[in-house]
């Protein structure tokens, strides 16, 4: 468990020694956020926000590695939507996703609104925990897609550890999707974010919401933003005021790059304070942070 | 006793009989035990799945086998085309040997004959004097077949029992005897049959066999003095049979789809697996590597034999270079479709698939799963535009679900509703959108595909922000209760 983090903002001392020390550690430990890729491709995805960039020690989540995304139990589908996000900016550079699940779901037009149309994704149904994982580090030593996200509730720290490793060899990212698990056992994944929805504050239905939360992140420390996501197509009719009626003057101002099917934007920083219940909470959502 | 004789005849036979006429094995009906006569009820389920089996595991030989159909009181038997497979036993004296010896160990008793027409070794195996020899080849030419067939009983040429009774009222009891009368009186009185078997038996007009299984389009083989067993000596007879196969198939300019090895055992049986490949492939390294998740599902026996390894599916695929240095973008599509192949034949191939679009605003069809190199392979973008005008969820559940839901009438969305057992009030909604059912489509699809009636669905998001896809089945009728569904996810 990590230590509760103190409500003062931490001290840094000197932030250029800071990060030059962070960044020999990095190379010592073989994941280098600065290490780019054979064919040239960065060794860092960015996630298009700024402020949540920043927050990562490698300026971005680097690509040979294992992150974890919790949800937010059964019905909060932000978790898939934040995958999808991410898995959709790392098919950009033309290599196939793969997504591994046990069961079929995942529904075709919905993933192809975030970016994720079949020529980019490729998913891979097993019938058994088990197959779930092997497929998983299989795409991982192949090295051939740009990232594996895996649907694995229940993976082991020796199973994740495995996967890590696999990330590691193949130069792949590896996304283990925890939709409903709570934030206990230790993980060596480089990052590990919990991702569950957020009410709009206006009372219309406008862009989703997500609080996105960096519970845990290997050389960093924890940070929780509220983000919206924007369809391309969508934020611009929503501009045109068609299901606004007008009533979106109250919106936080937007950051962060917008993409031809959409982009994650900052509403809100809620800085290094663990989840406090928001309004609304009816208790059945597992306890987020620790 | 002879074959065909009612059983009441025999049992007062063998009561009359000297005693000790014990025939051996099957389970003994009645009670006749102590006079020496055991009675097995006839099974000729079971015959023919035995028959089967028999032929099957006499693809070690050629993989062109098939059950002889014409069973009766003469029993079943077995045709192999062997063909061009001789050479691998010696000659065919030597292949014929073998089998018969083979089969008397695995307890059947066994005739056989080799000739170049059907007819010919049907004849020559049933009829020829069985005691001198089990098996008999019978020399090439039309000559040799006629001298060799003459002095056997007409019932050789696989004619019904009537025609053969018929023919011996007039004294045509040899097949020689037939030789010297006339075709067309023979025709007349006895059928075309008579005529068309013995052009058959002689190699005047061809005879078609059908194998069992459709043959090999390339198959290579690997027999082994010592059986084998332990799983790195499989491994490496497979990278054998590889490696032979692809010489083969460069010659032949093809890829294979579908592999079957089948191993042999010394006890007559045989086990396989198969591997199955996403686009033409003849890289026995990658062929080998699908092998080798399978092989542990091998099960050698007392020791495999022999070893055949089947290219079932063939494509044609050009001359290629092994190493291609230049174009990273085929090298990138030949390691997907490496990784495809793995994945699929340990999940299924089904199991890896793209979720493709279908020109259907129905939810549930306006999705289907491609094979995963479907459109990969062509140019690099799938038909049809997957970007529907309306938001559509990321997860849509295999069935909807019924919700208990409270909305205000006539076509409002819920402001509360139930969904497996917990409730979700709704903060915020978009909608209706209203989704009609294909009148076009008459034929009520398969099964979980639920046929639908008019449905209007609503995005709900409920007070914690999570988001829904709900519907109401039907249009709003005031004397009846709407029926609410929640079908899909939004992220």
């Amino acid at each position: 468990m990590t230590p509760l983090p103190s409500s003062d903002p931490p001290r840094r001392p000197d932030p250029a020694l800071l990060s030059d020390l962070r960044r020999r550690i990095r190379r010592l430990e073989g994941h280098g956020g600065a290490m780019a890729g054979e064919d040239g491709t960065p060794g860092v995805l960015s996630l298009g926000v700024p402020a949540v960039d920043g927050a990562l020690p490698w300026g971005g989540l680097p690509r040979a590695g294992l992150h974890e995304v919790l949800g937010g139990g059964r019905g909060d589908g932000a978790a898939d939507g934040f995958c999808a996000a991410l898995l959709a900016r790392l098919a950009a550079g033309g290599a196939p996703v793969l997504w591994v699940r046990r069961g079929g779901d995942l529904y075709g037009p919905g993933l192809a609104a975030f970016g994720l149309g079949p020529e980019r994704l490729i998913v891979v149904r097993g019938r058994t925990a088990t197959d779930v994982l092997w497929a998983m580090e299989e795409a991982l030593r192949s090295g051939v897609p740009a990232a594996v996200l895996g649907e694995a509730e229940g993976a082991s720290p020796t199973a994740l550890r495995r996967l890590q490793l696999a990330a590691e060899s193949g130069g792949t990212m590896a996304l283990v999707l925890r939709p409903g698990a709570a934030d206990a056992a230790a993980s060596p994944a480089l990052t590990r974010w919990r991702v569950t929805a957020a009410p709009a504050d206006a009372g219309v239905f406008a862009a989703p919401r997500w609080r996105l939360e960096l519970v845990r992140c290997r050389g960093g420390t924890p940070a929780a933003w509220l983000m919206e996501w924007h369809h391309g197509a969508d934020a611009a009719r929503r501009r045109s005021g068609s299901e606004n009626r007008g009533r979106g003057g109250a919106r936080p101002a937007f950051e962060g790059a917008r993409h031809e099917t959409g982009g994650l934007v900052v509403a809100a920083d809620l800085g290094h304070r663990p989840a406090a219940p928001a309004t609304g909470r009816d208790g059945t959502r597992p306890a987020a942070g620790a | 006793m002879v074959p065909g004789m009612p059983l009441a005849d025999a049992r007062a036979l063998a009561a009359g009989g000297p005693p000790g006429h014990d025939p051996e094995g099957g389970a003994v009906h009645g009670g006749y035990e102590k006079c020496g006569l055991a009675t097995v009820a006839a099974d000729p389920a079971a015959d023919r799945r035995a028959l089967a089996a028999l032929a099957d595991g006499c693809g070690r030989y050629t993989p062109w086998t098939a059950v002889d159909g014409d069973g009766g009181p003469r029993g079943g038997g077995l045709w192999l085309d062997i063909t061009g497979c001789t050479h691998l036993f010696g000659g065919e004296g030597a292949l014929i040997d073998d089998l018969v010896g083979r089969l008397d160990r695995l307890g059947f008793a066994a005739t056989a004959a080799v000739a170049d027409t059907m007819g010919a070794a049907w004849a020559v195996a049933r009829f020829a004097g069985r005691e001198t020899a089990p098996c008999a080849v019978v020399p090439s030419g039309e000559a040799e077949i006629r001298r060799v067939l003459a002095p056997l009983p007409v019932a050789g040429l696989r004619l019904p029992a009537a025609v053969v009774d018929g023919m011996a009222r007039v004294g045509l009891r040899r097949i020689g005897d037939l030789y010297a009368v006339p075709r067309a009186p023979l025709a007349a009185r006895f059928g075309d049959a008579v005529v068309r078997r013995l052009d058959q038996a002689l190699g005047r007009v061809r005879e078609p066999l059908s194998p069992r299984r459709p043959p090999p389009a390339h198959h290579v083989r690997l027999a082994f003095a010592d059986p084998i067993g332990h799983a790195d000596q499989i491994a490496a007879a497979l990278g054998r049979l590889l490696g032979d196969l692809r010489v083969r198939l460069e010659h032949a300019h093809k890829g294979v789809r579908r592999l079957d090895l089948t191993l042999y055992r010394v006890d007559g049986t045989h086990t396989g697996v198969a591997v199955g490949t996403a686009r033409p492939v003849r890289d026995a390294a990658h062929l080998e590597r699908l092998f080798a998740d399978k092989l542990e599902q091998l099960d050698p026996g007392f020791g495999v034999e022999v070893m055949v390894l089947a290219a079932t599916t063939v494509d044609p695929l050009g001359p290629q270079q092994d190493d291609l240095d230049g174009g990273a973008k085929e090298a990138r599509d030949d390691d997907l479709a490496r990784l495809v192949d793995r994945l699929g034949n340990r999940l299924g191939p089904r199991s890896v698939v793209r979720l493709a679009p279908r020109a259907s605003h129905v939810p549930e069809r306006a999705c289907r799963p491609a094979p995963a190199l479907a459109a990969v392979t062509a140019d690099g973008e799938m038909e049809g535009d997957h970007r529907p005008a309306q938001p559509r969820p990321l997860r849509l559940l295999p069935w909807p679900e019924p919700i208990e839901a409270v909305a205000p009438v006539p076509d409002h969305p819920p402001v509360l509703f139930r969904w497996r057992g917990r409730p979700h009030r709704v903060a915020r909604a978009a909608g209706p959108e209203r989704i009609a059912p294909e009148w076009w489509r008459d034929d009520p699809g398969p099964p979980g595909e639920r046929r639908c009636d008019v449905r209007d669905y609503y995005r709900v998001e409920d007070a914690d922000g999570r988001r829904f896809w709900v519907y109401r089945e039907g249009l709003y009728r005031p004397d009846r209760l709407p029926r609410w569904y929640l079908h899909g996810l939004f992220a």
